[in-house]
């Protein structure tokens, strides 16, 4: 029993690693543009079939390194043309734009490669089970819960010590006055943007070699990551990473106890942050 | 009278006299009824939607839960309890109106994207039950094994289910019904207070106004609308599976109400005719329909932001 409960446990940590690194791209793109971004999952998607299409040539690593940059610079591209001209009208008009790429994506990736699963074969050493006893502790979880940390930390370091970070923490508290310092406040959302995007682009590329390739798997990895957002409190990139982890954990645990609540519980936990905290568990008082 | 008045009423006439004559000139132009049907079912939920969207100014995203609910509140009534079509429709929107009167305290503190993440989010709890209770919802493969009843006025009885036309009236008559009391409302003060609500929130605080409460009052009446969309929704289809409830739906609405135009009372209806014959069009021609819906999407995001009605507004006042 004991074992079924840690496998699951740590099976949910894995699953909030991935609502995790994608709700905090959401968060970023959320905090300092005001978007929404629904077409958040469908980057996911094309990130993790971007991976398995390059794989035959570049190798399981190449197409870690790869496949999120090419995702963020699409993000770049999508920002750059439609994106941008919403900034500053109403909040609707972003999300009702970022709601029909949702759309385009998700058929655009079942045109291309198809509306079956493709299977996504990481390296055979990292599939070995570590320990006997403890049967899920492939090397490829592991691996993934590494590289989910590296990519947390690596955004936390660009967050608090690169000059794109300190700007970007700045723009979120006030835009305006970042603008007057002199700061390119369009190449600021633009780069974030694509940081976002980048964190959707691994994201894809981890999440496919758990899940296998599915052109759906976006639609449904976005609902948790607002869930995430919502949990951690909006405006807080760490109370983000924690929404996603706890949230993971509680469908895990749940999975054992109560299985077709799996989905549903993290509505439930949702439903009691905005009762009892309704500006999230780490969220600021009276930003939204 | 002044000729605004005079426009609006004359437009007022246009719309019930069209709406009144469907099923005898959209066959002529080369439509058929069920789509009429569907036009003003899914225009009843964009409607109900715009009550916060457009004259309350809230942004909500996550209508088809109550559509949904609606719908299976309906399709379960006729199915194990009492095969009535007025009990039907009565469970489904209260269904609906409770569920969105619960829900409606957590989230009426929240505004902007915060308020739209939320109302979408929440939206996927109804989903996931639908979904994964199969026993009762039929899950993934939908609630089947029913159909619309026959409707028993006491002195005579309408097969509302072999009479496309029959089955289009009855839907009229509860648009109809459903829409008098929607103009009632936006024309109380009430309604007017909701306006003020949405011009300048925290004026309307300091005059001393419970915005919080009018927005709650304003939630809760627009989901019991939209559930009773989603209940003729399920006579329309004899059906309902758990897409009703997903949160793609919850976008068709909003899009509906944004294309019409979203300050005007008919726009979501003339939003939801464009929207739903141009998804029946697609559909039928290719399988990717997905791709042209969303692009559909972004076109009249970049295009039509005003929306149809709100353009040809603006054209006659220039």
């Amino acid at each position: 029993m004991t074992q079924v409960v840690l496998f699951n446990i740590f099976n949910g940590l894995i699953v909030g690693a991935f609502y995790a690194l994608m709700a905090l791209g959401l968060s970023l793109i959320m905090n300092l543009s005001g978007v929404i971004n629904f077409a958040h999952g469908g980057f996911l998607a094309i990130g993790g079939y971007l991976a398995f299409s390059m794989m035959p040539y570049v190798g399981f690593w190449g197409a870690l390194i790869l496949a999120p940059v090419l995702t963020a610079v699409l993000g770049l591209f999508v920002e750059r043309v439609l994106i941008r001209r919403l900034y500053g009208r109403d909040p609707l008009y972003s999300l009702l734009l970022t709601f029909g790429l949702a759309f385009m994506f998700e058929d655009g990736t079942r045109f291309i490669w198809g509306a079956q699963g493709l299977p996504f074969q990481v390296p055979g050493w990292l599939l070995s089970p570590l320990s006997t006893d403890y049967f899920f502790l492939t090397g490829y979880r592991l691996f993934m819960v590494l590289i989910v940390g590296i990519a947390v930390a690596g955004l936390f370091f660009i967050l608090n010590k690169t000059r794109l970070g300190i700007r970007i923490r700045a723009g979120t508290l006030d835009l305006e006055t970042v603008s007057v310092l002199g700061v390119n406040v369009r190449l600021l959302r633009n780069m974030n943007f694509g940081l976002g995007i980048y964190l959707a682009g691994l994201a894809g590329v981890l999440a496919v070699g758990q899940l296998g390739l599915q052109p759906t798997i976006g639609s449904s990895l976005i609902m948790p990551s607002f869930v995430a957002i919502i949990v951690g409190g909006l405006g807080s990139l760490p109370g983000t990473l924690l929404g996603g982890l706890l949230i993971g954990v509680a469908s895990g645990v749940t999975t054992v106890f109560f299985p077709s609540a799996t989905e549903a519980v993290i509505y439930v936990m949702m439903a009691a942050v905005l009762l009892v905290r309704p500006r999230g568990l780490l969220g600021e008082e009276g930003r939204f | 009278m002044n000729t605004e008045v005079f426009n609006k009423q004359a437009a007022n006439v246009l719309v019930w006299l069209l709406l009144l004559a469907m099923p005898y000139w959209l066959p002529a132009i080369g439509g058929y009824i069920e789509l009429g049907t569907r036009v003003v079912v899914l225009g009843l939920a964009a409607m109900a939607l715009n009550l916060l969207l457009g004259y309350t100014g809230v942004l909500s995203f996550g209508h088809a839960a109550y559509f949904g609910l609606g719908a299976y509140g309906a399709g379960m009534t006729v199915r194990y309890l009492v095969p009535s079509t007025g009990l039907g429709l009565l469970v489904g929107t209260v269904v609906g109106a409770v569920a969105g009167a619960i829900i409606g305290p957590m989230i009426i503190r929240l505004r902007g994207v915060y308020f739209a993440m939320v109302t979408i989010a929440f939206a996927q709890v109804f989903y996931f039950i639908a979904f994964r209770w199969s026993t009762v919802t039929g899950g993934d493969d939908g609630l089947t094994g029913w159909t619309r009843q026959p409707l028993h006025l006491g002195f005579t009885t309408i097969d509302i289910l072999h009479n496309p036309t029959a089955f289009y009236y009855l839907v009229f008559v509860v648009f109809a019904v459903a829409i008098a009391i929607m103009a009632w409302l936006l024309r109380s003060p009430f309604g007017r207070t909701l306006l003020a609500i949405r011009e300048n929130e925290r004026r309307a605080r300091f005059l001393g106004i419970p915005v919080d409460q009018h927005i709650w009052i304003s939630w809760t009446i627009s989901c019991a609308f939209a559930s009773l969309a989603g209940a003729l929704y399920a006579y329309v289809n004899n059906f309902v599976d758990p897409r009703a409830l997903y949160w793609t739906q919850s976008g068709d609405f909003v899009i509906m109400a944004v294309l019409g135009g979203m300050r005007s009372f008919w726009g979501p209806l003339i939003g939801a005719a464009i929207f739903v014959t141009l998804q029946d069009y697609v559909s039928s021609q290719t399988e990717n329909w997905m791709s042209f819906v969303g692009l559909f999407f972004v076109l009249v995001v970049l295009f039509f932001p005003r929306g149809i009605l709100g353009m040809i507004r603006r054209k006659v006042a220039s």
